[in-house]
């Protein structure tokens, strides 16, 4: 029992985080009348959210280093739009190209900045302040001021669904739900080989009704979902792009000897670089990283609008940012999990959608948005202030 | 002080009965009773965790009134303390061990910082420089008033700290480790005038140390306090005042020996450092470390003893993959093989390991757990392809916890809530996990309570007796006459002496570092 308290002590801050995002869906449910839970609203739902979610991803890794954020990627994913529409209008380059030159792009700017933080120690807010004008002027210069008109080939990532091969039953889309069964299949077993390791090293593992009640709930969410996905239009491609990245990030950050050298360095900057982590190195790749994905919501964004304009990703990093600590990140750095930022991207997600459906003005969406930032924040400074003094 | 005698009830400045605070689970204070009487020196001693440092928040109002039972009688009247303003204005001020001193700040601006001599909440400058000039001369700072705090060292500091208190017509001064930090010279001084002030303007004072020595020479009576309780008060002139009968106190035990027994068995050199030449990095025309050589052998604990700011430190950095310094130059040898080390990482792989003085800032990530601390310098050893095997790290950090005797509740306790020795003992699995030839300690038991400090020499022995070589920094020199095979004696950057086991003592270490002195 002792035990149990303590996992779920552990893992509090996550827990929370889940909890509030299903009380806020519940709440929202029944102030949209059940259309929030709707089949093609959950559809939309991810579509709306895929490109801040990306953001959020790489934003967490800068905050993990030590509370450094970036202000640049609502300017990243301008200047990479516009170059989409540069390469793949101008140029007439094919679209696979010109994607790929897009993201070394996104890359390269991310690395600039990189440069000014890691080596030349401008702080990050300075450095991406600076970048922030820098893209935003450049995306402005190519366009001339101008919304461009993109090929039909980027609005399949960003709005398109797998095909159905194995065709559709009364408008169910078979395909995605065996996807969602397969990938349930292979949850449970990776969940069961790791057991298995942990049982071989002679580790306390959970009993086994406990575990195997977790494997079968999750797996009958998956199952839901993808049941619910296929009652609408089918498995988005731009889900399986955000799976795959919430999949290796959460890889890198958890099982990597970067990702701990990422926590540590936040955690204590002095101390990890005298346990011989190159954290000039690390804060530059975080940046580096920080421009390649602000490069991938760039085109799914492009594509999403089907159009690279001057105003594309105008206040994204805002939206970013607020994921990551409405997820439990730590506002100095060393804490925070790719999960957390992911739920705190669907927690403002389902804020914005909820509140349009119910017909919000904008203003009140704002204010409602500022003051779940600072609760979600303010929550978090108050459970550390009590769990320091029971220490004291 | 005669007629104060008289009467019965102001003989005693401040009484503390029957204080208890509970924390959570913890109860930090049991039924601790402390009698300060008017115009004396107090010392507080016991083990880190033992208490003093709670017992002082309790009566300088940082634990409220309400949130503790038990009285607090100052100057005859109850005072209920809700905050630290309400305790001050009573005269009680409390120096802590980390100084709250804004740096850029001048010494004047830092001494009136919250109690600002001003007219309708304008500042009067003049009064301000006048009144700071008299307490800096007070103090025995020799400092303009102007200079900015964080250009002068950590013993001035003290005495700014000092002149801060002074300014507020304070009664009773508790301060809580205030040489911790400082060298022999600037604690004497800090000392002197400790009895100064005590003697010429009458200020009580609550002084909190693990100096024993200092303890012994300027309190009238000392209370030892160990696990939340009173254990006895010594009074001067009355008991026998003795480091030893005070450790006896403090553990509830004799210690027959402060430094375990060993048999060195000493081999070749295996490390050495020649014309090691080090500048400033904020100023690289500023020499740090002159033309340094040393060699350490293996199965040696070498002992590097000097002065606060002598240089040990940038000295063990700059060797330590050139984590301090511009302008290197010089040769290390690696049993005999000249070795050009690029940086920290390329250090740890050739073998070496930095313990650094400061082991919350530099030495910690004190918001991870035990075993992610312990595995942090040689994650390579528990990964494959660059992935960390989590089962293999709970092994090691479990394995390290036993075998150094870490008192926590599991590799999963976060090393910020654990105690001075037991984050040193992390410190030390991380560094000993490297698997290192030549360990570097820096300052390896401040602040650690007595029985800790035992543990730790046991460890350091027993990475001798392994074969490895061990250079220990301290600025105690019993700690280094107790435990190191042979002495180096540092000052400004210099290596200025070499001594033997037997031919060092303190009086030869001391007086090897005022002949050198320019």
């Amino acid at each position: 029992m002792e035990r149990i308290k303590n996992i779920f002590k552990q893992n509090m801050k996550q827990y929370s985080m889940l909890i509030a995002l299903i009380v806020i869906m519940a709440m929202f449910q029944i102030l949209t009348g059940g259309i929030l839970l709707k089949p093609i609203n959950v559809s939309r739902l991810i579509f709306q959210n895929s490109y801040i979610l990306i953001l959020a991803i790489g934003m967490l890794l800068c905050i993990l280093t030590g509370g450094n954020i970036d202000l640049s990627v609502g300017s990243i994913v301008a200047f990479v739009s516009a170059l989409s529409a540069l390469f793949s209008v101008t140029f007439g380059l094919p679209v696979w190209f010109a994607i790929i030159l897009g993201l070394l792009s996104g890359l390269l700017a991310g690395m600039w900045q990189g440069f000014w933080i890691a080596y030349v120690r401008i702080p990050p807010f300075i450095v991406t302040l600076a970048g922030m004008l820098l893209f935003r002027g450049i995306n402005n210069i190519i366009l001339g001021g101008q919304t461009v008109l993109l090929p039909e080939a980027y609005t399949k990532i960003s709005s398109g669904v797998i095909p159905d091969f194995i065709g559709g039953v009364g408008g169910l889309h078979v395909t995605t739900l065996v996807i969602g069964i397969a990938f349930a299949m292979l949850y449970c077993a990776v969940s069961l080989l790791i057991r298995k390791d942990k049982m071989k090293y002679d580790f306390e593992v959970s009993t086994s009704i406990f575990f195997m009640g977790k494997l079968l709930a999750v797996s009958f969410i998956i199952i839901l979902f993808a049941y619910w996905l296929a009652l609408a239009n089918g498995l988005p491609i731009i889900l399986i792009l955000l799976g795959v990245l919430i999949l290796i990030y959460s890889f890198l950050t958890n099982k990597t000897v970067v990702g701990r050298h990422i926590y540590a360095m936040g955690g204590n900057q002095k101390a990890a670089a005298l346990s011989g982590i190159k954290t000039k190195r690390i804060l530059f790749w975080v940046y580096a990283n920080m421009g390649l994905l602000a490069a991938v919501a760039g085109i799914v964004f492009a594509g999403r609008l089907n159009s690279a304009s001057p105003t594309a990703g105008d206040g994204f990093e805002l939206d970013a940012i607020a994921a990551c600590f409405i997820g439990g990140a730590s506002a100095t750095g060393g804490v925070g999990t790719i999960m957390g930022a992911i739920i705190g991207g669907f927690i403002m997600g389902i804020l914005n959608n909820g509140m349009s459906i119910m017909g919000i003005s904008v203003f009140w969406q704002q204010i409602v948005k500022g003051l779940v930032l600072l609760a979600a924040v303010a929550f978090d400074v108050y459970s550390k202030s009590k769990t320091k003094t029971a220490h004291a | 002080m005669a007629e104060n005698r008289l009467e019965h009830m102001s003989e005693n400045i401040l009484e503390m009965i029957d204080i208890t605070k509970t924390f959570p689970g913890v109860k930090a204070l049991d039924s601790v009773n402390l009698q300060v009487k008017r115009g004396e020196i107090h010392a507080l001693v016991g083990e880190n965790g033992a208490g003093k440092s709670t017992l002082m928040s309790v009566l300088s109002g940082i634990y409220p009134y309400g949130s503790y039972t038990g009285d607090i009688l100052f100057e005859g009247s109850v005072c209920k303390f809700r905050d630290i303003k309400e305790s001050e204005k009573q005269g009680i001020v409390i120096i802590h061990q980390e100084l709250a001193l804004s740096p850029y700040m001048s010494i004047a601006e830092n001494i009136f910082l919250g109690n600002e001599q001003a007219h309708n909440g304008v500042i009067d400058w003049n009064e301000t420089h006048s009144k700071a000039k008299t307490l800096i001369e007070l103090v025995g700072l020799k400092e303009n008033h102007n200079t900015l705090v964080r250009d002068i060292g950590v013993g001035k500091q003290q005495l700014v700290e000092i002149a801060k208190a002074l300014s507020k017509d304070v009664k009773l001064l508790i301060l809580d480790e205030p040489t911790a930090a400082l060298n022999d010279d600037d604690s004497e001084h800090l000392l002197n005038l400790l009895m100064k002030i005590n003697k010429e303007q009458g200020i009580s004072c609550i002084i909190i140390s693990h100096k024993l020595n200092e303890v012994t020479k300027i309190s009238d009576q000392i209370t030892v306090i160990r696990d939340g309780h009173t254990i006895e008060t010594l009074i001067k002139n009355i008991d026998e005042i003795s480091e030893a009968r005070i450790i006896k106190g403090m553990v509830g035990r004799d210690l027959v020996d402060r430094f375990p027994k060993r048999i060195p068995n000493i081999g070749e050199t295996s490390f050495e450092v020649k014309n090691w030449t080090v500048y400033d990095p904020m100023d690289e025309s500023r020499k740090r470390i002159d033309n340094v050589n040393f060699n350490v052998k293996k199965g040696e604990i070498l002992g590097i003893a000097g002065l606060m700011g002598s240089g040990r430190t940038e000295l063990a950095m700059s060797i330590f993959g050139r984590a301090y310094g511009k302008r290197i130059t010089g040769e290390l040898y690696k049993e005999g093989e000249l070795l050009v080390i690029k940086d920290v990482k390329h250090a740890i792989r050739s073998g070496f390991a930095y313990v650094t003085e400061d082991r919350k800032t530099a030495g910690l990530v004190l918001i991870e757990d035990i075993k992610r601390n312990i595995t942090l310098a040689n994650l390579e050893k528990i990964s494959k392809r660059h992935v960390v095997n989590e089962n293999m790290e709970l092994m090691v950090a479990n394995e390290y916890r036993t075998k150094l005797n870490i008192k926590s509740s599991s590799i999963h306790q976060k090393t910020g809530n654990l105690s001075g020795g037991n984050q040193q003992k992390v410190v030390l699995s991380k560094w000993i996990f490297s698997e290192p030839e030549i360990l570097i300690l820096d300052e390896p038991t401040r602040g650690i309570d007595v029985g800790a400090k035992y543990e730790i020499y046991t460890i350091i022995q027993k990475l001798a007796s392994e074969g490895k070589s061990v250079i220990v920094i301290s600025s105690e020199l019993p700690e280094i006459l107790g435990i190191c095979d042979r002495v180096y004696v540092m000052n400004e950057g210099k290596i200025v002496g070499e001594m033997d086991r037997l031919e060092a003592t303190q009086e030869s270490i001391m007086a090897c570092i005022l002949q050198s002195s320019s």
